[in-house]
């Protein structure tokens, strides 16, 4: 079992935004609407499904991330599924 | 969850066939800006892969296959008791494929044949019936032949699948003999039916608009004869399922990743099986690939893989695990003791 992580956002935004490589980190944050940054891919989906089944034992469905605009959108459904 | 293990029966030889015709990922500008070409080839890690010509068929690979594996284990067509075709990908509806090769191999009319049909994770469900059946009185030999032809059945502009899928054909010998202990747990997910599926069947019968090829999601182009896969939730089914099937099946048995010499996975997309390896903390050397050469062959990529990266590699006593998922939802995993099995090099037809 991974050690699940308590649910702070920012920490949140540190593991989303260390999934981009190319991508400044300062321009990601909570309002952020993920899927309007140049790199977003459908490989970086996979990699947020993985993040979030790493970090926070939290099962992410594609629905989920399709439902999701904003990097807190995608944080309040991990927040809700661990608590 | 089934749980199964048998003892005296065990993988004599093994071998696979693909089509010589590559074709380069490189080379998808007209489907991925070409731009994220180079990145999505990291990340799938797929490189290139095998096509068979439209006079191809997955049959045609495994009798190839079956071919070279009867003749360099100077196999007589009249010991085979038993011959299981694997495949999603069949000649035909009607009659099943394997009765057609057990005429094109020369078995004898006595020879039970039956086919298989399930998904990627199909080896590891036509190998537990190959080891059932020979462990039975009467059956000393089983043929499980393996093969897939998804470029029949992909369009070449859904970008989520087109640039995964390529062609091969295996072949299995089983047999009773000086086998230690093989266990397999395989489970299934019915719920996750939509997730990975081609649509027209008896359930949504096919007329001429089954055949019209449609926008769908994404921009991508299919008609409903062809595969549809929706990645990011195999992605998760994957990664929340196989890891743990594996470590369930290491400590059911009593073994841990140390133990084991050779995990072999179903060459879904590197990345996949890099978040695999990763989580059950294996050692990457121990988990070959086959998957740059061949991209995901479907239910044949876990023999595959042992044919294009294991020969001479299984003489001797090894301890190899098996892992397989697909649609279905279905996943398997199989930790067995192998003993000189004969790997054959990769042929070509």
């Amino acid at each position: 079992m991974p050690a699940i992580q308590l649910m702070d956002i920012d920490k949140f935004i540190e593991n989303f935004t260390d999934l981009f490589d190319e991508t400044d980190p300062a321009t990601i944050s909570a309002t952020t609407q993920f899927k309007s940054l140049d790199e977003w891919s459908s490989l970086v989906a996979l990699s947020v499904i993985a993040m979030v089944d790493e970090e926070y034992d939290v099962e992410f469905r594609g629905d989920d991330i399709r439902g999701s605009n904003t990097v807190e959108d995608l944080y309040n459904i991990v927040k809700n599924r661990v608590e | 969850m089934a749980k199964i293990t048998f003892q005296g029966v065990g993988i004599k030889a093994l071998s696979a066939c693909v089509p010589p015709e590559v074709v380069y990922n490189k080379d998808l500008g007209y489907l991925i800006p070409e731009e994220e070409i180079e990145k999505t080839i990291n990340n799938i890690g797929i490189e290139q892969r095998r096509i068979a010509a439209p006079d191809v068929t997955a049959s045609d690979l495994c009798y190839k296959a079956a071919c070279q594996l009867m003749e360099d284990n100077d196999i007589d067509p009249s010991s085979i008791d038993v011959l299981l075709f694997m495949s999603q990908t069949p000649d035909y509806r009607i009659p099943a494929t394997s009765c057609l090769l057990q005429h094109r191999l020369g078995l004898p009319r006595e020879t039970m044949c039956f086919d298989i049909s399930l998904g990627c994770s199909g080896y590891l469900f036509a190998l537990s019936t190959a080891f059932a059946y020979a462990s039975m009185q009467g059956v000393n030999r089983v043929l499980l032949l393996d093969g897939e032809t998804f470029s029949k059945i992909v369009n070449r502009r859904d970008k989520v699948d087109w640039p995964l899928y390529g062609d091969a054909g295996t072949a299995t010998l089983v047999e009773k003999g000086d086998y230690g202990t093989s266990t397999f747990m395989l489970n299934t997910d019915g719920s996750g039916e939509n997730v990975l599926k081609i649509h027209a069947g008896m359930r949504n019968p096919i007329t001429a608009e089954s055949c019209v090829e449609r926008e769908q999601e994404d921009g991508n182009i299919r008609s409903d004869l062809e595969v549809f896969m929706d990645g990011m939730d195999v992605f998760n089914f994957a990664i929340s399922k196989v890891p743990k099937s594996i470590k369930q099946l290491l400590k059911e048995t009593e073994h841990t990743v140390d133990d084991v010499d050779y995990l072999i996975f179903h060459q879904a997309n590197r990345f996949m099986m890099d978040f695999f390896v990763k989580k059950l903390k294996m050692s990457p050397e121990r988990v070959p690939y086959c998957i740059n050469k061949y991209g995901n062959t479907s239910s044949a990529s876990v023999p595959l893989t042992i044919a294009s990266e294991l020969q001479g590699r299984l003489e001797g006593d090894h301890t190899v695990v098996l892992s397989a998922f697909g649609a279905g939802l279905s996943w398997g995993s199989a930790i067995m003791s192998m003993h000189d099995c004969n790997v054959f090099p990769v042929i070509e037809y």
